[in-house]
């Protein structure tokens, strides 16, 4: 028998694997579960664009575009930044990628040498710390906290950067809770940088998903752009996560490393989405408006409803996440949710899973029907009666 | 209150009767009682005419005919074409009248148990009204999707294990 353990790099070895696994193969067994589980949107990708992607296939464009991507998109991609966010960049610094995560993944393996620090604010999307490991670097994870919304504060940062940090990830509007980073939080951690060398991995997947206030990225405050690599895609917007589209802008220097690694490694997104990400750059605004009013209402409902239920919640101003304390219950995340899906069959996300100061916190997803919050609503009330 | 918080209460009611005041108070952010009053006032001048729910007959076992019968009509003095259509819409299998633009005047939709059942309105009912100058029936064969309801089940993707 072959010992694998000796076969396979030590640093893959050495990542944890995701803790949710379990919770799936519990919720296959299970008729009439809810989840709000799974960080997706529940609207089928809007007809025009599927069309799009469906001409694209009828036309016979099948075969490899630019390893950057179609001209005619990354046009679009660059109108629309400046469009939506008043972001000014290039067609030709931007780089059209396999969904945000291979935005990622290229941005630290371009950046990041062995031993050189990331800085990464959680609870947070889980990629960011595995993806330095595999290259060698040292992920410092500073602990966000509830009573400041779950922002990165300066005074956090300041004291987290050394000589060796290499970057900073700054994962808002945030998964798992909801927070946002406005104007003035983006100046205060500009202040701190101006004077160090740190590049900013700025991961802005759910930036069309803000409530009450237009998204600001860290690359329009000013000094900011020119060390600031920018993430986002269609996954969370467009409701396209299947279509695996992302995009990253920076620097030219940086973005031009970066295509190596993409060339290389996908040669390039997939011709057919991105046929229909043009019709969705071009032409899709009224959808992602259509698609926040609807999430906005929903957010209000189950920030509502656990509010009345006497869960402690802070209010989720971005993204498509609720982040509740279910401290009052005693139990640990981990447990809460088992108990949960077992007793109340409701799937959500134990606060842990995205880093250890989530530990009293569970995730829930509000991407899913008014009908699918009500009832879980009622199922959470009956579970809450246990203590 | 302001207009535009009133119609989304009717938008978020017409896509969905079942949500209560409450509900769709915190939907909007406003007060319960704030949500509770114009949709009195809706009920009570007509805007919202009736809640109601949208049935797929078929899978309930019930075989339907539905038709759709352009009506030509000779406009009389007066009534213009309004008189007509009313002595068309009373008829309780009626679904719907639509004044048209076009090569016909009126659209009638019609639920019957039967095309043979339809055919009798047809020429029992709707025909001889003084006016009415030629009948058109189509009847309906499949019904794909009705007021912005998809008849089918959207089909679900494979079972997924992942963490987003």
């Amino acid at each position: 028998m072959t010992d694998y353990t000796n076969l396979l790099s030590t640093n893959v070895q050495k990542l944890k694997p995701s803790g949710i696994r379990k919770f799936f193969d519990l919720l296959e067994n299970m008729d009439d579960a809810i989840s709000l589980g799974i960080g997706e949107p529940d609207f089928v990708t809007p007809w025009h664009i599927r069309d799009a992607g469906i001409r694209a296939l009828e036309k016979g464009y099948t075969k490899y575009t630019s390893n950057a991507g179609l001209t005619r998109l990354r046009e679009e991609i660059s109108k629309y930044l400046l469009r939506r966010f008043d972001l000014d960049y290039h067609p030709q610094d931007i780089v059209v990628t396999v969904g945000g995560s291979e935005a990622l993944d290229m941005a630290i393996r371009a950046l990041v040498n062995p031993g050189d620090e990331v800085i990464i604010p959680v609870p947070s999307f889980v990629c960011y710390g595995p993806i330095t490991e595999l290259t060698g670097g040292v992920p410092v994870y500073i602990d966000t906290k509830v009573e400041n919304e779950f922002r990165l504060t300066a005074e956090e940062l300041r004291s987290a950067i050394t000589p060796r940090t290499k970057l900073l990830v700054l994962p808002y509007p945030n998964n798992p809770t909801g927070g946002i980073m406005e104007r003035r939080d983006l100046e205060a951690i500009a202040e701190v940088l101006k004077d160090t060398n740190v590049i900013v991995l700025s991961d802005e997947i759910y930036a069309e998903l803000t409530y009450g206030q237009d998204h600001v990225s860290i690359a329009n405050i000013p000094g900011m752009k020119e060390r600031t690599i920018l993430v986002n895609g269609f996954s969370k917007s467009h409701a396209m996560t299947g279509w695996r589209m992302g995009y990253v802008c920076g620097p030219r220097p940086i973005v031009q490393q970066m295509l190596k690694i993409h060339q290389y490694a996908v040669m390039c997104s997939p011709t057919t989405s991105q046929y229909a990400a043009i019709e969705a750059m071009a032409n899709g605004d009224c959808d992602v408006q259509r698609m926040r009013q609807s999430y906005d209402y929903r957010r209000r409902f189950l920030y509502d409803g656990l509010r009345s239920l006497g869960l402690d919640c802070f209010e989720p101003r971005g993204a498509f996440y609720m982040f509740p304390s279910i401290k009052k219950t005693g139990l640990t995340s981990e447990a809460f949710c088992e108990q949960f899906l077992l007793e109340q069959r409701v799937a959500v996300i134990p606060g842990t899973a995205f880093s250890p100061n989530g530990e009293g916190f569970v995730r829930m997803c509000y991407a899913a029907s008014i009908d699918h919050l009500s009832k879980a609503l009622e199922r959470l009330e009956e579970f809450l009666k246990k203590f | 209150m302001n207009a535009s918080k009133e119609k989304n209460i009717l938008r978020l009611l017409e896509n969905d009767a079942k949500l209560t005041p409450r509900q769709i108070a915190a939907m909007l952010d406003m007060s319960e009682g704030d949500v509770a009053a114009p949709i009195a006032k809706f009920e009570a001048d007509g805007t919202i005419l009736k809640y109601m729910a949208q049935v797929d007959w078929e899978r309930a076992g019930e075989e339907l005919v539905t038709a759709l019968i352009e009506v030509k009509i000779a406009p009389q003095q007066g009534d213009g074409f309004d008189r007509i259509a009313e002595r068309i819409y009373q008829y309780e299998e009626v679904d719907s009248v639509y004044l048209m633009s076009g090569d016909f005047d009126l659209a009638v939709y019609i639920t019957g148990r039967s095309m043979k059942e339809i055919a009798q309105f047809v020429y029992a009912h709707l025909a001889p009204i003084d006016g009415v100058t030629a009948t058109a029936t189509h009847f309906i064969l499949k019904k794909y999707k009705e007021k912005k309801c998809v008849f089918k089940q959207p089909e679900e993707q494979e079972e997924r294990m992942l963490f987003v």
